[in-house]
């Protein structure tokens, strides 16, 4: 990489910076290379999170079915980034924290959320579906970037009573403009908090491309500004995810505060089922990304091992089917919504003004019951008056 | 008259001089501030204290003196200049655990932080069906009247008393502002905290060990979503909250002399609001103003007539008025008293009331 033009930075500055090219550990063709500061995972662990990348890739074609039958009000799928959505899981321990976007519904699942209460949101009974703490996974954030300036709350306060938390929080490229983002690492740099913060730079923010969102050489470059190491990696290489993402929370764990790591991958379908994606990308362009495929990519590695066999993946897809067909079936039963819990979360107690307007819905609520159990007379009567 | 008059409820008027304390000493509104905070940090290791120049500058009005001394700075602590991120991390430290209180150093200056403060601040325990609580307190040194400059003296109740799920205070009181602060603190759910920033100086005779003490045992009678009658009337309301409750007193004072008995409502909490306690009163005297400080378009002062026409209508004997500030930005220091509720608007105000008419 070129020196800044005012001079050559110094040897500590330098160490913050990224990887010239983004890592990679394993490639399109399912080739191992060799990274001296980022050895390969053993094949045992490549294989698990294999697993989990095909159950991923079923999660999200089984939502986008779900939306054209009308069961999700809407799905932003991450297929093509499932590496990340998976490596981004599971190189988190228990005592650790996610804090997961909007997209990042198989990360959150593979967490170990029930996919039906992550789905809630999406599916439309109440705005977040699970319960944050249970397996410390954070509310999927819709407005970019806030949620990040959480996560190093939730670090700070771990820092401070002594726990060995770590927390990885989930961005986009676009969520980089945003102002949170910026007070975010420089409030983890400052207070030295264990944050890793991940950018999954699929290079669109809904239309607007990366090169309008940012000049800069990389998003990981952005570290070098707030004083904590920055660095790029193949977000299509679960092996390499699995390398870069876990050195940096080891880091983080060890005391040597928050890091930013940027995938490289590519967001092979629309921002969500609203979008046109033709408008502002060719069919060309998208395929060029096909041969780069997460899963392809690793199965023809794990093959060439001969850790997967026909059976063996005869198995993770069943085990896959079965995710997806209870998802499947959870959200073909209608849920039954409370009118009432409305006013029950707003306040710890509720105010007077709650109480009043709980009560008026109620008396709609049962002056229509008393209509339908009057059948059309019901009505009837209300006409006549 | 028509309707009845009740005679105040006993025990709540007339506040100045009551209670007779121990050993009572001028203190002012922000010496009980500092008080509150100290006690609450005090009492319970998970309150922080954070935000611009709170640290060993003690605020810039002061009010967190002495607290990094006393407290360490893992409990009272200075953060890069950024509201956002100061609201940001106090969401995920009330989330694992901790109970924030952040201070804005000053109203206008809390806007970079609105995003924070109604999409995730007042949203998150509902969002999550309760799961989440979030018992952070939003300290805004607030409004004018203290020769301030553009952007340190604006009235921003209405945005957030407009967001469900946030509890809005603003005391005008010194005990009223150390029982307060406490009663925010101690709230499961997120407060935001307006100071008056020209009541700061201002001072009462308490004894701040014995308004501790009378917190501590459960005895200060419960203040949020309370209002409380600043003094007693039976010929109109004025209803009032935060920097404006001492004008209205004064303008009641003054009526006084002219034979008028006005009674002074301070709402002390704006969100949750205490319609029994204001329609009340509007039912006992049948005319009110409402005396605020900030435009009067789509304000606080708005929603209080609007209420209280909806449930005092027939008791009324004229419509209820509003004395605010005028629709425009903040003025300068040396136009501020232009705009400003004084005392000679208030009674305008209460002249205008229609008495002529009354039968």
């Amino acid at each position: 990489m070129g020196g800044a033009p005012g001079g050559t930075p110094s040897t500590a500055a330098h160490a913050l910076l990224p990887s010239v090219d983004p890592v990679q550990l394993v490639d399109p063709d399912g080739h191992a290379s060799h990274d001296e500061r980022y050895p390969l995972p053993d094949g045992r662990r490549l294989l698990d999170a294999y697993g989990r990348l095909v159950a991923g890739r079923r999660i999200n074609d089984q939502a986008n079915a779900l939306v054209r039958q009308g069961r999700l009000a809407v799905y932003p799928s991450s297929h093509g980034q499932e590496a990340c959505q998976v490596a981004a899981a599971v190189v988190l321990g228990e005592e650790d924290w996610l804090f997961p976007t909007y997209r990042d519904t198989v990360a959150v699942i593979t967490r170990g959320v029930d996919p039906l209460e992550v789905l809630t949101l999406l599916r439309g009974d109440w705005h977040a579906g699970y319960d944050p703490y249970e397996h410390r996974v954070a509310t999927q954030a819709t407005p970019l970037a806030t949620q990040l300036l959480h996560a190093v709350g939730v670090a700070h306060a771990a820092k401070l009573r002594g726990e060995s938390t770590v927390v990885l929080a989930m961005c986009g490229d676009g969520a980089t403009s945003e102002g949170d983002f910026h007070e975010a690492l420089n409030f983890a740099a400052v207070f030295h908090v264990p944050v890793v913060f991940f950018i999954q730079n699929n290079e669109f923010a809904i239309s607007v491309p990366l090169k309008n969102q940012t000049v800069a050489p990389s998003l990981a470059h952005k570290a070098i500004g707030y004083g904590m190491p920055g660095e790029r990696v193949d977000g299509n290489d679960l092996a390499a995810l699995l390398a870069v993402l876990g050195a940096a929370v080891d880091r983080a764990r060890d005391g040597g505060g928050p890091s930013l790591v940027e995938a490289h991958t590519y967001r092979m379908q629309a921002h969500t089922n609203a979008d046109d994606a033709t408008r502002y990308r060719s069919a060309d362009d998208v395929e060029r990304w096909v041969p780069k495929d997460p899963i392809v990519r690793m199965r023809a590695y794990l093959r060439g091992l001969d850790l997967l066999t026909d059976e063996g993946e005869r198995i993770l897809a069943d085990e896959a089917d079965v995710v997806a067909a209870a998802i499947r079936a959870g959200l073909n039963t209608e849920v039954d919504v409370n009118p009432q819990e409305l006013f029950e979360y707003v306040y710890t107690e509720k105010t007077s003004q709650l109480r009043e307007q709980a009560a008026l819905l109620r008396e709609e609520l049962e002056r229509d019951a008393d209509a339908a159990a009057a059948g059309t007379g019901g009505s009837m009567e209300g006409d006549q008056r | 008259m028509t309707q009845t008059t009740e005679a105040p409820a006993p025990g709540i008027g007339g506040r100045a001089g009551a209670g007779a304390v121990p050993a009572p000493r001028a203190t002012t509104f922000a010496k009980a501030l500092n008080a509150a905070l100290a006690d609450a940090m005090e009492a319970d290791a998970a309150v922080l204290m954070f935000g611009e120049d709170v640290g060993p500058l003690g605020g810039v009005f002061r009010i967190t003196d002495g607290l990094t001394a006393r407290f360490g700075e893992e409990r009272c602590f200075d953060t890069p200049l950024a509201e956002a991120g100061i609201m940001g991390m106090a969401v995920g430290m009330a989330m694992n655990g901790m109970k924030p209180v952040v201070e804005m150093q000053f109203d206008a200056f809390a806007y970079p932080a609105f995003e924070q403060v109604v999409s995730h601040v007042a949203k998150m325990p509902n969002r999550t069906k309760g799961k989440v609580r979030l018992p952070i307190v939003i300290r805004i040194p607030y409004a004018g009247g203290i020769g301030g400059v553009e952007h340190h003296c604006d009235s921003s109740e209405a945005y957030y008393a407009h967001t469900p799920g946030l509890t809005v205070l603003a005391p005008a009181t010194v005990r009223d502002a150390y029982f307060m602060l406490r009663e925010a603190i101690a709230s499961p759910d997120p407060v935001v905290f307006l100071e008056p920033k020209k009541l700061y100086w201002s001072k009462e005779e308490v004894d701040l060990a014995e308004l501790r003490r009378t917190f501590d045992d459960g005895e200060a009678p419960r203040r949020i979503g309370r209002a409380v009658v600043a003094r007693p009337g039976t010929d109109a309301t004025l209803i009032s909250y935060g920097p404006s409750v001492p004008t209205a007193l004064a303008a009641a004072a003054a009526a006084a002399e002219e034979g008028r008995s006005i009674e002074v409502i301070d709402l002390r909490s704006i969100v949750p609001f205490d319609d029994e306690t204001v329609c009340a009163s509007v039912r006992r005297t049948g005319r009110a103003v409402v005396v605020a400080e900030a435009p009067g378009f789509a304000s606080v002062a708005s929603e209080i007539v609007a209420r209280v026409q909806e449930r005092c209508f027939h008791s009324l004997a004229a419509p209820v008025l509003r004395v605010t500030g005028f629709d425009i930005p903040y003025p300068s220091p040396k136009l501020e008293h232009f705009y400003l509720p004084s005392v000679d608007r208030i009674l305008d105000a209460v002249d205008d009331l229609q008495w002529e008419d009354r039968p």
